[in-house]
């Protein structure tokens, strides 16, 4: 069974809603022996729910995840189940993980959810655990082995400082551009668990990693970027097909370093510019990565998204539709052995808008 | 007589010790010393914290939102490419008047004057974290 755009439009007979919705389709495509292991999931990331004060909240961030939600109900067929891949809150605080959550609730189908800076750093996870569940653990789901991982803690000399509240913490590391911030990291503790979790898992087993930051150094500024990358990316490295998926990056990023691809999802809240744009430092950007439109901040959800996962055959297939920006799909080439803009990647395919500056 | 004779030898005096003060010490055009340039400086970068200080405030809009959220150091401004055409808004415009498209629809605030000091504290940041750049009026 294949999923894409338009036979999921042609299910739900909304064919007047083909230019409306913001859907991105990402196919994982596993290398599985029965074509019965296919199947699909949806992924709903960054909504940075933020409070204004009592029960007030940032109406654009709410109408972000509450359109992602709603359009992700409409999938027909069901996907198996929804990821949610981090920064739920603002600042981390009770009314804003519970206002997010009850949007959330709308959402039909089981949903795995993955933690962000944003969500972490007021309490150390502490409502969101006895809210959602644990900070790191693993799935099987029809022969893939799925890892969620708690990338962005952090040096403790950092997290433990004297700071006059743990608001202070918070808003410090919500602060992307802070030059006082720390960076992202796996950390050994967790390191330790996910060593044991791999060695009981068949090396031909295709493995998704779910994490808010990349596991990948791209710049450490705004911490895109986690410090032990390459401690976690040793490890999955036995195996023949593995997939990392991260949060935090608000824009289209793909990437391929050796045995692991990697993918960006889209935040529902706002898009970040790509690190080359800010022109005092230097910075690396995946390096197959084709940059998408600029976004135009006359229409608020442009450059944000959602994305739909197909999983066949081993690899990654990312299918992302933008309102009002152009539809993209990142597509794994067998031949090549990576992923690849399925109209742009080729330097004389590009369009103006693509050159960011 | 006496007296206007005394006021013209005065007079007199005068313009000789001006002379005299301009010989030991010449001065030109817009002279300034090192000094002067790091007060300078100072001043400038002064106000660029203050604009750095207003971008990541939760009280610049009405919404708590604040600008560094969707531009961190202040990337994707742009502020070389201005005055230029803002298709959104179909005519050619100054970059404050897009600060002022941002705190009235993004941070849901008020806009501010183009000479309040916290615009120009605003520009000053902005523009300082996009030092370097070549100017490039008009491209979009």
């Amino acid at each position: 069974m294949e999923l894409n755009r338009r036979a999921f439009l042609k299910t739900t007979g909304a064919a007047l809603m083909a230019t409306a919705l913001p859907m991105s389709l990402v196919r994982v495509a596993f290398g599985s022996q029965s074509p019965s292991q296919n199947f699909t999931f949806g992924y709903i990331s960054d909504a940075h729910i933020q409070l204004i004060k009592g029960t007030k909240f940032v109406r654009n961030w709410d109408m972000g995840l509450i359109r992602s939600v709603q359009e992700a109900n409409l999938l027909t067929p069901r996907p198996d189940f929804f990821m949610f891949g981090g920064d739920l809150a603002q600042l981390g605080m009770k009314e804003e993980l519970d206002h997010g959550l009850e949007i959330m609730s709308k959402l039909r189908g089981k949903v795995h959810y993955v933690i962000g800076e944003h969500d972490y750093y007021l309490d150390l996870g502490a409502y969101w655990q006895s809210k959602i569940g644990p900070l790191w653990y693993s799935f099987d789901h029809k022969g893939v082995h799925f890892v969620v991982l708690n990338s962005i803690l952090t040096y403790d000399r950092w997290t433990y400082k004297k700071w006059e509240s743990p608001m202070d913490r918070m808003l410090a590391m919500a602060r992307l551009d802070n030059p006082e911030g720390s960076p992202f990291m796996v950390g050994e503790q967790q390191l330790g668990w996910l060593r044991k979790d791999l060695a009981k898992v068949n090396k031909g087993t295709p493995v998704v990693v779910f994490s808010h930051s990349p596991i990948q150094k791209i710049y450490q500024g705004w911490n895109f970027w986690t410090e032990d990358a390459e401690k976690v990316q040793a490890l999955l490295k036995p195996f023949k097909k593995v997939t990392v998926i991260y949060g935090h990056v608000h824009q289209i990023q793909y990437n391929q370093i050796g045995n692991i691809s990697f993918q960006a999802v889209m935040a529902t809240a706002w898009p970040w510019p790509y690190p080359q744009s800010y022109t005092q430092v230097t910075s690396r950007l995946p390096k197959l990565t084709v940059p998408m439109n600029r976004a135009d901040p006359f229409f608020e959800r442009d450059a944000t998204g959602w994305q739909f996962i197909d999983v066949r055959k081993g690899n990654v297939d990312m299918h992302y539709q933008l309102p009002d920006n152009k539809n993209r799909s990142v597509v794994f080439n067998t031949k090549t052995g990576y992923p690849q803009d399925a109209k742009y990647q080729a330097a004389d395919s590009r369009i103006p808008p693509q050159a960011h500056f | 007589m006496g007296k206007s004779r005394k006021s013209l030898a005065l007079a007199m005096a005068g313009v000789c010790v001006s002379i005299d003060l301009m010989m030991c010490f010449p001065i030109q055009a817009d002279e300034f010393t090192k000094k002067d340039l790091d007060r300078w400086q100072k001043e400038f970068m002064t106000v660029v914290a203050e604009g750095e200080k207003l971008f990541h405030s939760s009280s610049l809009g009405k919404n708590k939102v604040s600008c560094d959220q969707c531009h961190p150091n202040g990337a994707n401004t742009h502020p070389e490419t201005y005055p230029k055409f803002q298709k959104q808004i179909g005519k050619v415009i100054s970059l404050f008047e897009m600060v002022n498209w941002c705190l009235r629809n993004p941070l849901e605030g008020d806009p501010l004057a183009a000479d309040d000091p916290k615009m120009i504290a605003l520009l000053a940041y902005i523009t300082y974290e996009r030092r370097g750049v070549p100017l490039a009026p008009g491209k979009h």
